[in-house]
């Protein structure tokens, strides 16, 4: 990447597209919004055209309770973005709903004594315009 | 002539060069290209008439110095070379295009061919700001990979890395104290290296001491961004000058079951898995009978997955085979990187490592020269995306 200095006190923002703007910016509450193939009932994460596991092209969007466990975690400490204070945690998060379904985000109100791989995390969005950043919290 | 069953034994490495390496040289990519080219050509004993095929990694239109910007019809018109065959590689493994040459060899669309890698980070890197490093607007397409990450600053393959640096730690018990190891070990090869870009002993104290990047990454964990240009000439088996100076292949390694990713829950499921099964799965060959090894180093975590896949020890247990740094030095089970690696020579991203292993092969690295140096494990790239090689001295 070339990197640029992004002024302003938001994180930098997914570039949207017709295939992930739902996920984007149909997130909320305790809810991430996913693809799911109609035929056979996978979820698709990233969205994509056809189901991974059947072939369908019969897909739906839906609401996900987005309940999880850190699969792998990092404290970063590197001035990527200006607008995320440091250090700040970084964890793959692997989805209740589905075996091997997972995301990249952020783990926040969370100590870095606290994470490990397997702590029940649920989402919280950061919501800058329209769209809806999933981040991750540890469920007390 | 008989054709030969396997895709292998159709080629020969028989010639390299590399440019200059250094931070900001200020030199262009296609300069730094030529160089390295024009030495390689003439190693094989060849001109560059003779070269008939050009392949590299990757191809023009690349980000911030990783392609060197320099495209392969630029090389190639700057070169006069008449090329029968060419494929500029984009999606494909780090060293494909030693693959790719042995594929146009084999299936007659070339007798010489000509591959390079060609980066120009440390110059790309010195015009930018060092923080706050992302530009969203580079990002074109819906889903690949770094859109979705970059919400969370997570574009750095350091991020991606010490992900699964970080399962090791707390999966298998890998211990910083022991991570520290490749970087130290490889360091103390970089003194015997004139062209190495760090060549002061680096200690126990300065690593743990060090400024942290992403945990369990330091400093020492990652390697150095260079300019610099390396070229290898892979010539048909059937037309090479000089047979005793050559370097034979005899096994190729890739796959990318996994795709793209690195997001998934399963890091270890990764391209380095499938180049490994597939590498030795081409040879009768087995760890025992490997001399050395020039393994990635990207980042220190890459080098030790490479130890486990390829065998030489067991999945988890690379913390403990690294350990002191015995076995990875001259005289260990597997002495690594004996220029010093692309943490201290300098990334040269994985052609570099090509270099050295044929200049051990040929036993033309000097000071650093190991004995006995016949036979070479090469794992390139990491992550999603590498490939593996044994080489052999022919002399």
């Amino acid at each position: 990447l070339t990197p640029k200095v992004i002024d302003g006190g938001t994180r930098p923002l997914p570039t949207l597209t017709a295939e992930n703007r739902p996920f984007w910016t149909n997130g909320h509450d305790d809810q991430l919004h996913l693809q799911r193939c109609s035929s056979c009932g996978y979820y698709l994460h990233p969205p994509g055209p056809i189901c991974r596991r059947c072939s369908s092209r019969a897909l739906h969007w839906e609401d996900v309770v987005g309940t999880g466990r850190v699969a792998a975690w990092t404290e970063n400490h590197y001035p990527w973005t200006a607008a995320i204070p440091l250090p700040y945690l970084i964890a793959i998060v692997e989805l209740d709903v589905q075996a091997g379904l997972s995301l990249l985000s952020q783990v926040v109100d969370c100590d870095v004594s606290q994470i490990h791989i397997g702590l029940p995390v649920r989402v919280a969005f950061d919501d800058i315009g329209e769209v809806s950043i999933p981040l991750f919290r540890p469920i007390a | 002539m008989i054709t030969p069953a396997r895709l292998e034994e159709h080629g020969l490495i028989t010639g390299i060069g590399q440019s200059a390496v250094g931070r900001k040289l200020g030199r262009s990519g296609l300069d730094l290209t030529a160089e390295a080219a024009a030495e390689a050509i003439a190693d094989a004993g060849l001109q560059p008439t003779d070269i008939d095929g050009v392949t590299c990694f990757p191809a023009a239109r690349s980000t911030a110095g990783f392609n060197g910007d320099v495209a392969l019809y630029q090389v190639s018109d700057a070169l006069g070379l008449r090329p029968r065959w060419f494929a500029g590689l984009g999606e494909s493994a780090v060293a494909a295009p030693l693959i790719e040459a042995l594929t146009a060899l084999a299936t007659g669309l070339a007798e010489h061919v000509l591959c390079w890698r060609t980066v120009t980070e440390a110059s790309a890197q010195g015009r930018q700001s060092r923080t706050s490093t992302i530009d969203t607007s580079q990002l074109e397409s819906s889903d690949v990979f770094l859109n979705r990450f970059t919400p969370y600053g997570a574009i750095s393959a350091v991020t991606w890395l010490a992900l699964r640096a970080n399962q090791h730690v707390e999966q298998f018990g890998l211990t910083r104290t022991q991570l520290a190891q490749i970087p130290i070990v490889f360091r103390e090869n970089a003194a015997r290296n004139p062209k190495a870009i760090f060549r002061e002993l680096l200690t126990l104290e300065d690593y743990l001491n060090a400024r942290v990047i992403s945990t369990p990454f330091c400093l020492y964990d990652c390697d150095v961004p260079v300019d610099g240009s390396t070229a290898i000439i892979v010539s048909s088996a059937d037309v090479v000058p000089e047979p005793s100076r050559a370097v034979r292949i005899e096994a190729v390694g890739t796959g990318a079951r996994d795709g793209f990713r690195w997001d998934r829950v399963d890091g270890l499921s990764s391209s380095q898995r499938d180049s490994a099964q597939m590498l030795w799965s081409r040879s009768a060959l087995r760890p025992a009978d490997i001399d050395f090894g020039v393994l990635y180093d990207g980042f220190s975590f890459i080098t030790l997955r490479w130890l486990e896949e390829l065998g030489f020890c067991e999945v988890g247990e690379g913390g403990d085979f690294i350990a002191g740094g015995r076995e990875i030095r001259a005289g260990g089970t597997l002495p690594l990187n004996p220029h010093g690696g692309q943490l201290s020579a300098g990334r040269t991203h994985g052609f570099g490592l090509v270099h050295e292993a044929v200049t051990q092969l040929r036993g033309e690295a000097l000071e650093r020269q190991l004995e006995p140096a016949r036979t070479a494990v090469l794992g390139i790239g990491g992550g999603p995306l590498c490939a593996a090689f044994i080489l052999q001295a022919c002399g």
